[in-house]
């Protein structure tokens, strides 16, 4: 299968986004904020007020922290930047959707196609994946300005929302699509047919884990 | 006397390069499996990755924008003498990290389990770790630095004799499957494992396979050695590739460390260390030389020796 680049806007039109297919290479232009469990926190539970215009000004939200340190003159320097797991911000993600329009969720490992049914696609988002884990360094060289660290006094460097100006960032994988299928499971499915034959000849262990299951297309997530 | 100074600076020297050039072992690991991948994805995440090491080192920017959780290996030779003595050291290695943390930049990961506090400089309560190992001759100290990532890929449990190898390579199995799926693991992964010790050595054990031995390594015991390959295909032959998407390689190399352990116990423990395998290892010498490398050479006969005392005579024949 030929793999498909898209250039795509960090407010992306509701067409482009219908046109994205599962495993599509994308490259974000435009205004890209990191929100994670701290900014979650204080957005949707504290109900600050959340410093920028959302969603005009940017659509696309990063699960990240950034290898960054905010200098004494108040300048920033970030030099490589990765996603975390987002299976973890599920809980809060529905409302903050909701709340700010955001329609690209930009993570590592992606959440379950019944997130993607449930309220990615009823708010025409889809999940970017970033690539490997870890194209820090390619994913630095696509950050042009950092253009503000909101509530790093409150929630540190780690947890604070950085707001980045992005020029052909990438490469990210289109993990999810508007008929909420998921990439990660479509994989899933193909890899779990050959698992039988691996796992043949093996003994499950003698004592037993409480709750323990061997159904073996489970995922650890979800 | 090992001066402090150089201590420090060696120190800084090394989580920069640590978190900035994938070691060099890694790298011909992962040319090696991106030739032979054949997954449309996993060969598309694998290419990304050589870029992005490249990319790494061309900008001296951090490889990966996690940038881990940096701690220290110490390993002293028997007549080793440092400047100020080991509360030095470890102020100077303390020091190195929270400067190297702003000044590379690292990520800031570390923060207080409950609190979330984070001092901005990944120095905090038991953190960097600083573990010990001692050498029966030199006077020099090596000091090695691993930023190791991620929250997912580990995993203990205790078996029992009669689990055999055949309950071993089930729990392997299903360690490698769990987080390799989604690519939690960020595999392709050098995989440690720890067998026997306690429950808290078995997992020493396998972070340290995973993070202090190098791709190619063998353990010094054939027969574990032979297990170690056997392991390794095991493992790329679930059909899972890098972020789990269908491919043949999800093990770069697979490291075997083992301990003395309860006799109606067999503890197990699984450890990752992934594609941004970061280690880097400088030996301090009282004279002001210093020798950098990437491999640790920390199991050394010594580091293994089964005996009361350390005859290395005796050793050597047996």
């Amino acid at each position: 299968m030929k793999i498909r680049e898209v250039t795509l806007s960090a407010t992306p039109t509701a067409e482009a986004i219908a046109d994205l297919r599962l495993g599509d290479i994308v490259y974000l232009d435009g205004l890209i904020y990191t929100a994670r469990e701290g900014v979650y926190m204080r957005a949707l539970e504290d109900k600050a007020n959340i410093p920028m215009e959302l969603p005009s000004q940017s659509a696309a939200n990063f699960h990240c922290s950034p290898a960054a340190v905010i200098r004494e003159d108040g300048s920033f320097d970030l030099g490589a930047v990765t996603a975390t797991a987002s299976f973890r911000f599920a809980k809060w993600l529905p409302e903050w959707m909701a709340k700010t329009g955001a329609r690209l969720i930009i993570g590592k490992g992606g959440m379950s196609s019944k997130d993607y049914k449930e309220y990615f696609v009823p708010n025409g988002a889809v999940y970017l994946s970033t690539v490997g884990y870890g194209t820090g360094a390619l994913l630095g060289r696509g950050v042009e300005t950092v253009e503000a660290v909101h509530w790093h006094e409150e929630l540190g460097i780690a947890q604070a929302m950085w707001v980045i100006r992005a020029r052909r960032m990438g490469p990210f994988i289109v993990a999810s699509n508007m008929a909420g299928e998921c990439l990660f499971e479509r994989e899933n499915a193909k890899i779990v047919q050959n698992l039988d034959r691996v796992y043949e000849g093996t003994k499950p262990a003698v004592l037993k884990r409480y709750g323990e299951t061997d159904d073996r297309s489970d995922e650890v997530i979800g | 006397m090992i001066s402090i100074d150089l201590i420090q600076t060696t120190a800084e020297t090394l989580m920069d390069k640590a978190a900035i050039e994938i070691p060099q072992d890694y790298l011909d690991g992962l040319r090696a499996a991106a030739k032979t991948e054949d997954g449309d994805l996993s060969s598309f995440v694998l290419q990304a990755m050589l870029e992005n090491y490249e990319a790494a080192k061309e900008d001296r920017r951090a490889m990966c924008g996690d940038t881990g959780v940096p701690r220290w290996f110490v390993k002293m030779g028997n007549d080793a003498r440092i400047e100020g003595g080991p509360i030095a050291l470890e102020a100077a290695l303390r020091r190195a990290t929270a400067n190297a943390t702003t000044g590379v930049p690292l990520r800031p990961n570390r923060v207080h389990p409950l609190w979330r506090t984070d001092h901005n400089n990944n120095v905090g309560i038991g953190a960097p770790e600083i573990e010990y190992g001692f050498e029966p001759e030199g006077e020099w100290i090596d000091l090695i630095t691993v930023h190791k990532g991620g929250l997912f890929g580990t995993d203990y449990r205790m078996l029992f004799p009669s689990d055999g190898i055949q309950g071993i390579k089930r729990f392997y199995l299903d360690s490698l499957v769990a987080f390799g799926k989604r690519g939690l693991a960020c595999q392709p992964a050098i995989i440690g494992i720890g067998l026997g010790g306690s429950k808290d050595t078995c997992m020493v054990l396998g972070k340290r396979a995973s993070v202090l031995r190098t791709v190619g390594s063998r353990n010094s015991d054939p027969r574990i050695a032979e297990m170690e390959d056997e392991f390794k295909e095991l493992g790329n032959s679930i059909g899972m590739g890098a972020m789990g998407f269908v491919g043949k390689n999800m093990v770069i190399d697979c490291n075997i460390e083992v301990g003395y352990c309860h006799t109606g116990g067999m503890q197990m423990s699984v450890h990752a260390f992934c594609l941004s395998s970061r280690r880097a290892v400088a030996r301090v010498f009282p004279d002001g030389r210093v020798e950098h490398r990437t491999d640790p050479d920390w199991f050394t006969d010594y580091q293994r020796r089964e005996t009361i005392d350390w005859d290395p005579v005796r050793e050597a024949a047996e």
